[in-house]
């Protein structure tokens, strides 16, 4: 198995070493940080195609050119009760932003049950699944445009 | 705005309080109340003074198998929230109550009849500015002994709604109309949920559960509305055997709700299995409307 990016492992070991209780606090805390994506990257309405499948809490994604060949990512939560969204995408924004993304091309998707245990409903791990995997695929998207422009010359 | 609850025509309005009624009864030491959500999150990050959590998932279903808890499971459930036999239980929860109600049925199977949905469930107490706290509530532990689960009532299983297919009793299905169809295995919005086949028990009814609330507060609609759609649109009558069914047995333990306790129908019950089951069964009769389409048309 491939090992996970550095920040990101470091957050699901501290969150898989609380009982529920103070995990579900810990991740409240977190949700609470998250931030919506800034007008300078989208403003609503937002595009169809950035918004994730699958998640009913109407979350959606955009990865911009950081530093160093990285990406930067940046959310937005549009249901209020969506908590959970809302927890994971601070996670995310914050620890895989500026990580390469061939990295974050192979993060398992159900790396959201690290994250939130094993008591998720079918459909609420599903839909999370829906942001992890949307974050990989810009990376993977990202990877293929580098190289394809490598191949150009450009 | 709706009408106050027992206004509203109900048969059992004493199954449904409003906001007011609940912020009344805060402090009530016979009134426990209970946030049953999908979310995991949503309970810690506020709830409503004094408030305990009941997890479907970890609460109210049994561990290992496909199934809800035991008598003991629910005995010890009890004790922790610190309820009685005698404690009014009331409950609400994210979704428009699909979890409260869920949670309301199992309550129903172990005889605890004195439980309540708080009309409306978190969303409107949240939009009503009403006071949310973060502080989970310890109560004592409590002696509760429970009846053995009767699922006789309330529960149906795979072959009992054979059985009712076989005798032309009215089914509901309460999904979205694409599930029923057969178009998606699974609601919008919602990722599948492993149905290998899609469409519906032949013969149902497709009565979607949201037509039961008013969009604009999640308040269940009066009773004179929902007549309309249950009995005069689709033609169900309170003294039918009717058996409803969703995805899982969320959704269908609300329409449960609205059929049994709000309509006055007798016999009404929850097939738990669901599409889940049913959708996954050998040989088991389906109406796919979207499939047998295509077939005619490339016919």
């Amino acid at each position: 198995m491939k090992q996970l990016p550095e920040r990101f492992e470091r957050l699901l070991q501290s969150l898989e070493s609380l009982d529920r209780t103070d995990r579900v606090q810990m991740l409240v805390d977190i949700a609470g940080t998250f931030r919506r994506v800034p007008p300078s990257i989208a403003e609503r309405p937002y595009p169809a195609e950035r918004r994730v499948p699958g998640c009913e809490s109407e979350a959606y994604v955009w990865a911009k050119p950081g530093s160093a060949g990285t990406l930067d990512y940046y959310f937005a939560v549009e249901n209020p009760q969506g908590i959970s969204a809302m927890a994971l995408a601070a996670i995310l924004s914050d620890s895989l932003s500026g990580v390469p993304p061939e990295e974050i091309a192979e993060i398992p998707a159900d790396v959201v049950y690290r994250i939130f245990g094993r008591e998720l409903s079918m459909g609420k791990s599903l839909g999370l699944m829906g942001m992890v995997n949307m974050v990989r695929a810009t990376a993977s998207q990202y990877l293929r445009t580098c190289a394809e422009g490598v191949e150009r010359g450009t | 705005m709706s009408k106050r609850i027992e206004e509203r025509g109900y048969t059992r309005s004493d199954v449904l309080v409003s906001t007011d009624w609940v912020q009344e009864h805060l402090n009530d030491p016979n009134v426990r109340i209970a946030e049953s959500n999908e979310d995991p999150l949503l309970y810690g990050s506020n709830h409503i003074p004094g408030a305990v959590e009941v997890d479907w998932t970890r609460d109210l279903n049994d561990p290992i198998r496909r199934d809800y808890l035991s008598r003991k499971g629910f005995e010890a459930l009890m004790q922790r929230i610190g309820a009685t036999r005698d404690t009014t239980i009331v409950l609400y929860g994210d979704k428009n109550n699909w979890w409260a109600t869920y949670a309301f049925w199992v309550l129903q199977l172990f005889g605890h009849t004195r439980a309540k949905i708080m009309d409306g469930g978190r969303l409107k107490w949240i939009a009503e500015k009403r006071p949310v706290s973060r502080e989970v509530p310890r109560y004592p532990a409590t002696q509760y002994q429970a009846p053995e689960r009767d699922d006789t009532q309330f529960r149906a299983y795979r072959d009992q709604v054979l059985q009712h297919l076989g005798k032309m009793q009215p089914l509901v299905d309460v999904r979205s109309p694409e599930e029923y169809s057969g178009e998606r295995l699974h609601m919008p919005d919602y990722p599948n949920e492993g149905a290998l086949r899609g469409g519906h028990i032949p013969g149902a009814l497709s009565i979607p559960w949201a037509r039961a609330v008013n969009a604009e507060d999640g308040t269940f609609k009066d009773a004179a509305d929902l007549r309309k759609i249950y009995q005069e649109e689709n033609k169900l009558r309170p003294s039918d055997d009717v058996i409803a069914y969703c995805r899982i047995g969320e959704r269908s333990s609300h329409t449960w709700f609205v059929l049994h306790y709000l309509l006055g129908f007798d016999h009404v019950r929850n097939y738990d299995g669901s599409w889940t089951e049913w959708g996954n069964l050998v040989q088991v009769p389906i109406e796919n409307p979207s499939v047998e389409g295509r077939h005619e048309a490339a016919a």
